[in-house]
């Protein structure tokens, strides 16, 4: 269970050519009430962390388009390395969806921007689903969710996921982000400057035993924190030099530092407005 | 050492950057009324949350025992009228007996028996399950019992995992994965079983109906009930409580180890959408157990009708089988017939009592869809009682997963010996407490 | 590590809250109490005990987390919130 996950090439061949969308986050953040409500699937949902402890996959069909949704187990961290998490962490590393929608909890959104942070490190193709909005409101949050996509570089729909404010919303994002017309510039978190150090010699350890297209810097970040696949990685021989990389999709999204002239692409939804007037788009304080 | 601190500083710096984040996006109003906290204290309070637990439960099971029994009248006569009509239309087209035999005795009496019992206490215990997990009742359960799964080397989670396994017992050892420690997860697999299922729930409730409940002996709907749901609940309780010793005993002996970390999110109350909730339960949960049950209670059926309508040697190999089984079952307070309707209910639960009523007709067909005085009658023909019930539902609540659950279980453990393991231990537990029951019992003049 | 002043999160009353300082724990514990939010600086709230006194839920950075004894003794707060 534990050694074949670096290689993988992941699920992708069996979706067929729908674009792959994974669903990630917390548990219990309402990631399988959003699977349920686009692929009208009926999995498991219940107000307890830990239902979801097998990947399910479904079919959503957006504006004529179809869509292959894959709803993870929740997970608070990618570098916890438990076995049931790992099975998420795993899929985002090696199962190269299209998109990936971080379902974050908007009544505890600092531990959720914790997950979507890393999430960032992997893969800048993201959309944050700030869901539970009702409950946050009734906490007494206000979220900009403007400033909130301006610090990710990533687009961030506000939603109520049980009574499906904000899927439509949230499926036109996806959909941009698959065919190419939204571009995000993530701004992943920069490290103080020896841990930067580390990483950067330990990506180009690995960049020469990884197919291209590896998200390089995010297995640093693992192998830093002692992850013992990783670490068995760069122990194991170096391929000779010279032989070819083998070839692999696109590279990896998200460069290590954020470029100086930063500015999200987040398209104007005035849809979000409308689906949640308790979401302010103006300043923050 | 630097490996830590590096872990440390990549932590700290991701919630850095989301407390920065956290900070300019959010902005706090006064908030609303918030009654988690106040439920929570009710629940958590050592005065008046065990009491709420187990008055739960008992609800939620006198709800469904109550409940159940008139629906399933309803729907039996609706199954007799059916084969009346069935029964005409094959001798219309001039079938042969042994089909006629076959069909309608066999598969559809089967598929009858399992949905009439099954069906309505499943409608009602499902939603009512379902409301109380959407309500987010499960962690606080996880969270008062946490001490108690400590104590005989198990964790809290094993709660969850329980409430899971009371829909069915395969999806319990799956949501084993939420246990961390490879040793306390193994525990809450192997005892999974005693977690009564929704295959185990339906014979519970129609024997503790006729036996405790009193059905047809002329005693009130509600008061009868209200017995019958406290045996089941006791039958239920004891499931817990063998699950709690087996867990030390295994921590003890095949899992040795200390008890590891516990970690629970406990996420405030939710206002359940009732809607919601019965149209999921009933549509997802009980026609999905329901589906199930009839895919093997079909074939099964058919299958026990061959068993006893065919002859070697004078009897039929059904009455071999159990003549054969007999001892064993008397041992156990039981008796041939159940022991092997209980060994060829292995691929389902839910079929265990429609094949020991069919067995016990003489004509070889299972008894006519009817009434609970109909089947106490036939049961004590067959020279049951009260202590051959109470035997009856201890064996079904301890004895051998179901084919399903040890097929998931080698799938998750990887293990044909932790497999055997799994059927092997709860067959030893269900003997060593049947015997011991029965010889209590008899001894007492009870038997 | 431990800072002068500061006390294991377990001793702390229901009702007192602290902020967090320093972590003993170690291996996957401590990773996952720091993704939990256990993190230096945050501020955690003793929310209450279970009925037999143990596990104890605490409120960290807007959830509520129930940890036990032993745990929790991993985790260095102090009373300065
Ligand atoms: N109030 C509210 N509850 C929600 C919302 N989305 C999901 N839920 C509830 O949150 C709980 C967890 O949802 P679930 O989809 O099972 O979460 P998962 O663990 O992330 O798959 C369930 O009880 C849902 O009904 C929402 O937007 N508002
Ligand atoms: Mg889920």
């Amino acid at each position: 269970m534990a050694s074949d996950g670096l290689f993988r090439t992941g699920p992708r061949a069996a979706s067929g050519s729908h674009p792959v969308v994974a669903l990630a986050g917390n548990p219990n953040t309402g990631k399988s009430t959003v699977f349920n409500a686009l692929t009208g699937l009926a999995q498991h949902t219940g107000n307890w962390p830990g239902k979801t402890v097998r990947t399910a996959w479904g079919t959503a069909r957006h504006r004529g388009r179809l869509y292959t949704l894959v709803d993870l187990p929740g997970t608070y961290s990618l570098l916890a390395g438990s076995a049931e998490e790992e099975v998420a962490s795993d899929f985002l590393c090696h199962g190269r969806p299209d998109a990936t929608v971080v379902v974050a909890d908007a009544t505890a959104l600092e531990r959720n921007l914790n997950l979507v942070l890393q999430v960032l490190e992997v893969t800048g193709k993201v959309v944050v689903l700030l869901n539970l909005i009702d409950e946050a409101r009734r906490k007494g949050y206000d979220i900009d969710v403007g400033v909130l996509a301006e610090g990710l570089g990533v687009p961030v729909v506000p939603a109520v996921a049980r009574d499906g404010r904000g899927l439509p919303e949230l499926m036109d994002t996806v959909a941009a982000l698959c065919d190419g017309s939204l571009v995000t510039h993530p701004r992943p978190v920069v490290y103080p400057p020896d841990v930067e150090e580390s990483l950067r010699r330990l990506e180009a350890r690995l960049a020469g035993r990884l197919p291209r297209g590896a998200p390089l810097r995010w297995l640093a970040v693992r192998a830093l924190c002692g992850d013992a696949r990783v670490l068995r990685l760069l122990a194991g021989p170096a391929p000779p030099p010279g032989s070819p990389a083998p070839a692999g999709p696109a590279p990896p999204p998200g460069s290590p530092l954020p470029s100086p002239g930063f500015s999200p692409v987040v398209r104007p939804r005035p849809a979000v407005s409308r689906t949640s007037p308790e979401t302010k788009r103006s300043a923050g304080p | 050492m630097t490996r830590t601190a590096d872990a440390d500083r990549i932590v700290a710096a991701l919630y850095e950057r989301a407390g920065t984040l956290h900070r300019t996006a959010v902005t706090r109003r006064v908030p609303g009324r918030d009654l988690t906290p106040v439920i929570d204290s009710i629940l958590s309070s050592p005065l008046t949350g065990f009491p709420l637990m187990l008055l739960t439960l008992g609800l939620v099971i006198w709800v469904t025992v109550a409940g159940a029994n008139y629906p399933s009248e309803v729907l039996a006569r609706a199954f007799q009228a059916g084969e009346r009509v069935l029964a005409a239309a094959l001798s219309a087209v001039g079938a042969p007996a042994w089909a006629g035999g076959f069909l309608l005795d066999g598969v559809y009496r089967g598929l009858a028996w399992v949905i009439a019992v099954m069906l309505p206490p499943m409608a009602i215990f499902f939603p009512c399950f379902t409301l109380l997990e959407d309500l987010g009742y499960l962690p606080r359960i996880a969270f008062s019992l946490d001490a108690v799964f400590k104590k005989v080397g198990a964790c809290g989670r094993q709660a969850l995992t329980m409430g899971m396994g009371l829909g069915c017992n395969a999806a319990g050892v799956v949501s084993c994965r939420i246990i961390d420690s490879p040793r306390e997860r193994m525990t809450a697999i192997l005892t999974n079983v005693f977690t009564v299922c929704n295959g185990r729930f339906p014979a519970l409730i129609t024997l503790a109906a006729v036996f405790a409940g009193g059905a047809g002996a002329g005693r009130s709907a509600a008061g009868g009930g209200a017995a019958a749901a406290l045996v089941v609940t006791a039958v239920v309780l004891t499931g817990a409580v063998v699950t709690l010793a087996v867990s030390w005993l295994l921590s003890r002996t095949l899992l040795r180890g200390a008890p590891s970390f516990f970690v629970l999110e406990l996420p405030p109350f939710r206002r359940p959408r009732l809607g919601q909730v019965l149209v999921r339960s009933v549509l997802d949960r009980t026609l999905f157990v329901l589906g199930r049950a009839v895919t093997v209670a079909a074939p099964a059926g058919g299958l026990v009708w061959v068993l006893a309508n065919t002859s070697v040697g004078g009897s039929t190999l059904l009455a071999h089988l159990a003549g054969w089984l007999g001892p064993a079952g008397a041992a156990l307070g039981l008796d041939g017939f159940i022991l092997a309707a209980f060994v060829l209910g292995l691929p389902a639960n839910e079929i265990v009592l429609p094949i020991l009523l069919m067995s016990y007709l003489s004509t070889g067909a299972m008894v006519e869809v009817g009434s609970l005085e109909a089947l106490g009658s036939i049961l004590a023909a067959n020279g049951w009682t009260g202590l051959t019930a109470l035997c009856f539902m201890l064996f079904s609540l301890l004895h051998w997963p179901c084919a399903t659950t040890l097929l998931t279980i080698r799938k998750e453990t990887m293990s044909a010996r932790w497999t055997a393991a799994a059927a092997l231990l709860p067959t030893a537990v269900a003997a060593v407490v049947c015997a011991a029951v029965a010889a209590a019992g008899r001894l007492l003049g009870v038997g | 590590m431990p800072s002068p002043g500061s006390v294991p999160l377990h001793l702390l009353p229901p009702g007192a809250a602290a902020k967090v300082v320093g972590m003993e724990a170690g291996g996957p514990k401590r990773r996952r109490l720091l993704d939990l939010g256990f993190v230096p600086g945050a501020v955690v709230e003793v929310v209450r005990r279970s009925p037999f006194g143990d596990p104890t839920a605490y409120a960290i950075k807007g959830s509520v987390i129930a940890l036990r004894r032993e745990d929790a003794a991993g985790i260095l707060v102090r009373g300065d919130v």
